[in-house]
């Protein structure tokens, strides 16, 4: 057999593009390890996405180019727009959006796949099929419950109700005992369609219960799954670069899930079957009594006037009154009196990790500003004057100071500490945890209410008059 | 696929996962947002097995589905890569001296 044979040929380019593909992401994910090189680890995977599209192109498999045609110019002409018009709050909505279309596609290439060749495939095979149409459909629905909740659409509190655990559990067992009966009998159609339905179900169930502030946890974990699913189609098709991508994606979701829970002191159980904030223990906090120093733009103004330092600590609140470049033009304007500036993250403020650090960016806040917890918390009694615009939890010292506080022992930011602490809030609610906050009493504590913008934009008037 | 293809597989996948822990706990908070958008968009990778299944010519079934599954894998790989970058380019350091 001649080596150099046309198809051949085709199928090593094919097979080539693949592997440089496989090492691309490999470095861009590298270069994500610094902002400065994070953009040209970006180029490299975009280029590697590239030619394995082209190099799969010419696969001797792939005879004709209507569909393919017609899908691309469907998913480029929805995904542009995805890609150059969401505004940065709305990150999370975008990306549980995209973990959706994820599950969709991986979990259609197992249906196409089952029905066309279920009778050739080995139980090696048919077992990576089901775990790629079980964790596909998962992902697909889980994601678009977990939409659903951050546009507003679906409630966001948890929803529960009782024996919600067990039933959870039962229908898991049924779809591993429906894919069982597949890896035995793979002809029959039944146990396929049940593993179908069961996974679309079980991602409704598993994501109905988690409320708010429990988010960035579930987002990550749908994008484990929906790494682990392609590397399952991996598996099931023969090609390594499913399989490679799959395991950076699944990896990278649960470690950045792992992440999450550490900063609010949850176990992964607790996150996936314990909605947040029992009734019992709410009561229990609601006691705390206390005078809450309400407090004009012009009084906070007064404050920062007088402060050489100065750490911001943005919230889920910052985000929602889109309050970020009113932030940084505060910001700037106390710098510009001499003060330093700093800005305090949590690990989970927002709605998904890192949620902060893209909102503050892109009101043009230089990086270097930006401080992780452990980085800053001893600060903050070295500190004049903290600003928290739209945060409650993770400032909340019940975390630190009160065992038996349904938060305690999630590491916080250490706010009152500080000299004074201005707090911009919408209300007096509690947050998502539904804690009662004990800084808003505290004495050096002063409350702003109003929309976090407009507080934001008023202050910094103010500041200016006075000066 | 027979045991030792999955085998083969199954080492690549192992080593997969350990060099990506290596690489990714190295990723910093301030870039976890990016890094999703990151990882969303060579999940997009899905589209060489969907854009198989769309132009083999099989059947109707298969072509339609593997027509929509093009679409949305490609969603994640057009649309995960302008987000990224849209993110990382507004990812700047210190202030050049403020007007």
């Amino acid at each position: 057999m001649p080596i150099f044979e046309v198809i051949d040929f085709r199928q090593n380019v094919y097979l080539c593009t693949l592997l440089i593909a496989s090492v691309f992401f490999l470095l861009g994910l590298q270069g994500l390890s610094h902002p400065q090189t994070a953009r040209r680890g970006l180029s490299l995977a975009s280029l590697g996405m590239l030619l394995a599209v082209v190099g799969t192109l010419l696969n001797s498999k792939v005879v004709t180019y209507e569909w393919i045609v017609g899908g691309l110019v469907v998913g480029t002409v929805i995904g542009v727009p995805m890609g150059q018009w969401i505004p940065m709050a709305r990150m999370p909505e975008r990306i549980a959006l995209s973990h959706s279309f994820g599950g969709l596609a991986v979990a259609l290439v197992g249906v196409a796949e089952y029905f066309n060749y279920a009778r050739q495939l080995s139980p090696f095979d048919i077992g990576a099929v089901g775990f790629e149409v079980l964790l596909g459909t998962v992902t697909f629905t889980g994601s678009l419950v977990a939409f659903g909740k951050l546009v507003g659409v679906l409630p966001g509190r948890p929803q529960t109700f009782p024996w919600q655990n067990t039933l959870n559990l039962i229908v898991l067992a049924a779809a591993l005992v429906a894919l069982a009966i597949l890896v035995a009998g793979p002809a029959q159609h039944a146990p396929f369609n049940t593993l179908l339905g069961l996974g679309l179900l079980l991602g409704i169930l598993m994501v109905v219960r988690i409320g708010g502030a429990d988010m960035p946890v579930v987002i990550c974990l749908l994008n484990s799954y929906a790494g682990l699913a392609a590397a399952a189609t991996g598996f099931a098709l023969n090609v390594p670069v499913l399989i490679v991508c799959g395991a950076l994606d699944g990896g990278s979701g649960f470690i950045l899930a792992v992440h999450m829970s550490k900063a609010m002191n949850r176990s992964f159980r607790n996150v996936i079957f314990g909605a947040f904030g029992a009734e019992a223990e709410r009561k229990l906090m609601e006691k705390s009594t206390g005078v809450v120093h309400e407090a004009t733009p012009e009084d906070a103004a007064e404050v920062l006037r007088l402060a050489n330092s100065v750490i911001v600590v943005p919230g889920y609140g910052m985000a929602v009154a889109q309050a970020q470049h009113a932030v940084r033009d505060l910001a700037d304007l106390l710098e510009k009196m001499g003060a330093v500036v700093r800005y305090a993250i949590h690990p989970v403020a927002g709605r998904m990790p890192g949620h902060m650090n893209v909102l503050l960016a892109e009101a043009n806040v230089p990086y270097d500003q930006l401080y992780e917890l452990d980085h800053i918390n001893d600060d903050f009694q070295r500190t004049d004057v903290s600003i928290v615009v739209g945060a409650n939890d993770v400032v909340n010292p019940a975390a630190r100071d009160t065992p038996g506080s349904p938060i305690f022992g999630m590491p916080i930011l250490n706010v009152d500490r500080s000299g004074a602490v201005i707090v911009l809030k919408r209300s007096t609610n509690p947050g998502f945890a539904g804690v009662e906050n004990e800084l808003f009493v505290r004495p050096n504590t002063m409350m702003v209410f109003g929309d976090a913008k407009k507080t934001l934009t008023l202050i910094a008037a103010a500041v200016k008059n006075e000066r | 696929m027979e045991c030792r293809n999955f085998l083969i597989l199954l080492y690549i996948f192992a080593l997969a996962v350990f060099a990506g822990y290596q690489v990714i706990s190295k990723v910093p908070q301030l870039l976890h947002t990016p890094l999703m958008a990151f990882t969303n968009a060579i999940s997009g990778i899905s589209l060489v097995a969907s854009l198989i299944m769309a132009g083999e010519d099989r059947n109707m079934a298969s072509s339609v589905l593997g027509a929509v599954a093009v679409a949305a894998a490609s969603v994640n790989a057009v649309g995960g890569f302008l987000i990224t970058d849209r993110m990382l380019r507004m990812f700047k350091k210190k202030p050049k001296t403020k007007a």
